[in-house]
């Protein structure tokens, strides 16, 4: 029983239990609502002792476990390993920050059922765990589904709104798109391996064709779950319909179990990589990224910012991952664990910052409901504690030194500057092209966040209503801060970091980036000190004594001078809300340029109309050219099939009839 | 072959007979009547297998038969059948003559399918398999060809019978929860169809199907 105990992969499945516990709780709470939000911190604290445990085992020897449920001749194989263990700590920092604001979020209004709502959200943590311990491709289609499912009524948690049933109904047919390719990818691993077994799978090494199979499989699978392009028309519609906390898991944790699974299959269940499956996982990152900063960039609803955001950001780490795959197809191993560490941390990034932003919607949109950009503004005086932590988040997911957005972006252009290297003419000329796009969607995600963060939080308020906007509560107060404090430690000590991530590397590759890369905390240095090196604490340092010692010149020189005069006089002694830069105005610029990827409809009213309206609608011409006319296609196929409906019951009888009689026919033949 | 086979060989082939005539029988209320002879026929042919061969669960399932299909089942229908007043004809959408051809057709398929098995089964009885089979298909003919939801049920019924025959004469019967658990079934459709019979009339105003294309999508 104490060996049980100590296990952490033990310990991992007693928190699972009592996840699952707390929601049952929850139901048995009902529509009490004070009573059900005082059951997430408890969820919290499964989190963060989750997060410990899974640092604890990252690096250490896997631990394997079978659990006595699942197929008669096929019980649930589970398995603690490095990458399991990185993808756990990340769902614990992220259920923990995530858990503590939902304790907040869950007051009022925001849920006709708190009672199943809180089932459902501990479900889904729940099933995210087991999917990243599942070790048998049967444990993890399980894991994985139920996942999909308890996400797909999370969505729906609203669902009186017309808009959010059919997001939701978007949401469950590309995750059972998605989740038919892994069956298959599965399958044709299965079928190589001889056992659903992923032990099986790791035992043998799958020739070419098939092996590539596995992958294009793997990648339209998992590819429909992290929103890789085309398989993305969910994300931006499923996010915003789902409650703050909701949405901050999935963008933040869900997404990743997608990346997980991405790299369990490519590196951990097959061994040879093409240098072609890299160079298509690459594209269609970058493209991915790129498109996905682009409608962030014209976004007027901020969740929906937001979402559009976590594409371009699952983009740049299948970008890593392709361009880890083709420095490993060539040998060049310590490259390949240059670019799988910079994905792996943009991954832990990505799901502590969308966590915060996302908690930090929900806490505005708790205190003004509104999610439009163009009725919101100047919250940063009505809400200082949301908008101050919105704003390390915002900065860090522009990618600004010190914070940890940097570190990871600053990582992957690294390994983007070392491809020259490849032995291979035609990547060659491909890459320079990938590091522009990479830079640029950096770039404009920057521009991006400026745009959220501007129009929320600074100028002036938009609506009367605002003023009266109240600072989050206490419990959603302690998530930010949670949240944010690991925005900032991950910054300031990425040499920490990447030492564990290592781990990651050499399970996955065989080789890390060693100890020379990470001996000195203070400084990073990936590849050698004479190519480059960063020092994010010094770099703190520098700034804030630049800062401090600006101030205290100013103070110096100048104090004593104060001069009160009214604020924005210059030229516009009558300042109003509506002058001042709107969310689609902000976006104008982008709409301009990149006009060919956007659908836009445009009504411009006549000069000589007296009541004049204005309205634009950017859409996604993928949803015109591809979504549409696979609608229309089912559509028609099943009104052919709808034939076979004649409502006669005689009829009925004789498909089964005829059915019956072919099916002994041909066992005779 | 043994007296006992030559008895089974001889009910086996009244059933057959009682599918024919439930073919042709266009009263709801003879239906039922036929319905309770196959039954009993049914259970007379089980009693043989269980005295010839001493298997006692064959017994139990001859008993269980006898108390369902002869006795509980009819009863029920009987009553639907007054509570509904539904003593007339049946309808039919093929005429008798052209059924019986067809359902003579089907025999010679039920044969020729049951030849391999046959060969394999070692009970006395496995020369019944191409009737039994032929009960199954004659049934489902039954149900095909009637327009009252009621017929359709005794189809129905009489489909079980003929499952329940083939597993008497390939293998001294199926296993004691099996049977128990498809007789319960049996009961508790019945008594759901009967259920369903008010619904329906209330619905429409009579027990014809035909009337279902109503509930079509468009």
């Amino acid at each position: 029983m104490s060996q049980f105990l100590q296990s952490p992969l033990s310990s991992i499945l007693g928190v699972v239990a009592f996840w699952l516990a707390l929601g049952t709780i929850g139901v048995a709470l009902g529509r009490d609502r004070d009573g059900v939000r005082f059951v997430y911190p408890a969820t919290a604290l499964g989190g963060a002792l989750i997060a410990w445990l899974a640092g604890t085992a990252l690096g250490a020897d896997p631990v394997s476990l079978v659990l006595p449920l699942g197929l008669p001749d096929l019980p649930f194989h589970l398995r603690l390993d490095s990458l399991s263990a990185f993808f756990l700590f990340l769902l614990g920092l992220a259920v923990t920050g995530v858990s503590l604001s939902a304790a907040g979020y869950f007051r009022a209004g925001s849920s006709p059922s708190p009672g199943l709502t809180c089932l459902q959200y501990h479900v889904f943590i729940a099933a995210m765990v087991m999917v990243i311990l599942a070790d048998d491709a049967y444990a993890f289609l399980v894991a994985w589904e139920s996942m999909a499912l308890a996400s797909y009524f999370l969505v729906t948690t609203d669902h009186r709104h017309e808009e959010i049933r059919a997001a939701g109904f978007l949401y469950l047919v590309v995750a059972h798109v998605g989740a038919i390719a892994l069956l298959v990818c599965f399958g044709v691993l299965q079928g190589q391996a001889g056992s659903f077994t992923f032990d099986a799978m790791r035992g043998v090494t799958i020739a070419a064709p098939w092996a590539g199979v596995a992958f294009s499989l793997a990648l339209v699978g998992f590819g429909a779950k992290a929103g890789f392009l085309p398989l993305h028309a969910w994300l931006p519609e499923a996010h915003p319909a789902a409650p703050s906390p909701v949405s901050a898991l999935m963008s933040g944790v869900m997404l990743k179990t997608a990346i997980y699974g991405l790299l369990r299959v490519t590196f951990d269940l097959l061994h040879t990589q093409a240098s072609a499956w890299g160079v298509v996982a690459l594209v269609i990152g970058l493209v991915t990224a790129l498109f996905g900063v682009m409608f962030a960039a014209v976004q007027t609803d901020m969740k929906r910012l937001l979402a559009y955001s976590s594409i371009e950001n699952v983009g740049v780490v299948l970008g890593a991952i392709g361009l880890a795959i083709v420095f490993r197809a060539h040998g060049m191993a310590s490259l390949a664990a240059l670019s799988l560490v910079a994905a792996l941390y943009h991954c832990l990034n990505h799901a502590v910052v969308k966590s915060l932003l996302f908690s930090a919607t929900g806490a505005v949109l708790h205190a003004t409901d509104q999610r439009s950009l163009g009725r919101l503004g100047g919250l940063i005086h009505r809400m200082p504690w949301v908008a101050w932590l919105a704003l390390v988040g915002a900065l860090s997911l522009a990618g600004l030194p010190p914070l940890n957005g940097f570190v990871s972006e600053w990582l992957l252009l690294q390994s983007f500057l070392f491809s020259p290297d490849i032995p291979d003419g035609y990547l060659r000329m491909l890459v320079p092209l990938a590091t522009a796009a990479l830079v640029l969607a950096a770039a404009f995600a920057a521009y991006v966040m400026v745009k959220f963060y501007g129009v929320v939080f600074l100028g002036q308020p938009r609506e009367p209503s605002l003023e009266t906007a109240h600072d989050a509560g206490p419990w959603e107060r302690a998530g930010l801060v949670f949240l944010a404090v690991w925005c900032v430690l991950l910054g300031l000590f990425p040499a920490l970091v990447i030492r564990r991530i290592d781990a990651v590397t050499v399970q996955l590759l065989g080789e890390g980036l060693g100890d020379a890369a990470t001996r000195d905390w203070l400084f990073l240095t990936p590849m050698a000190t004479e190519r480059a090196s960063y020092g994010p604490a010094l770099f703190l340092a520098v700034i804030a004594s630049a800062v401090l010692a600006t101030f205290a010149y100013v103070r110096v020189r100048h104090h004593g001078r104060l001069r009160r005069a009214p604020a924005w006089d210059c030229g516009y002694p009558a300042q109003t809300a509506r002058m001042q830069d709107t969310a689609e105005g902000f976006g104008q610029p982008v709409k301009q340029i990149f006009e060919p990827f956007f659908r836009i409809e445009r009504v411009i009213p006549d000069p000589f109309d007296r009541a004049p309206r204005y309205w634009s609608k950017t859409e996604d011409r993928l949803w015109y050219w591809l979504y549409l006319p696979v609608a229309r296609l089912v559509a028609a196929v099943s009104a052919q099939v709808a034939r076979l409906q004649h409502g006669r019951i005689q009829w009925y009888l004789v498909y089964s009839f005829v059915t019956l009689l072919a099916l002994l026919i041909f066992i005779r033949l | 072959m043994s007296l006992a086979g030559q008895i089974v060989n001889l009910i086996a082939a009244l059933l057959l007979l009682v599918s024919f005539a439930m073919l042709s029988q266009r009263r709801v209320r003879d239906l039922v009547d036929l319905f309770m002879i196959q039954g009993a026929l049914l259970a007379a042919a089980t009693l043989v297998t269980a005295v010839a061969t001493g298997q006692s669960h064959l017994y139990y399932s001859a008993a269980l038969t006898v108390a369902l299909k002869v006795i509980v089942l009819p009863l029920i229908l009987r009553r639907v059948l007054r509570r509904l007043a539904l003593e007339t004809d049946v309808e039919l959408l093929i005429n008798i003559p052209t059924t019986m051809l067809v359902g003579i057709a089907l025999v010679v398929v039920a044969f020729n399918m049951a030849v391999p098995i046959s060969q394999l089964a070692g009970t006395i009885t496995r020369g019944a398999l191409g009737i039994a089979l032929a009960c199954v298909l004659l049934a489902f003919l039954m149900m095909i060809t009637r327009r009252k939801a009621l017929a359709q049920v005794v189809g129905f019924l009489s489909m079980e019978n003929g499952l329940f025959f083939a597993a008497t004469s390939v293998t001294y019967g199926m296993p004691m929860v099996v049977e128990l658990g498809i007789a319960l079934d049996v009961l508790v459709g019945t008594f759901v169809f009967g259920v369903f019979f008010f619904r329906i009339r209330e619905t429409f105003d009579s027990l014809d199907t035909s009337h279902f294309e109503k509930l079509k999508d468009r």
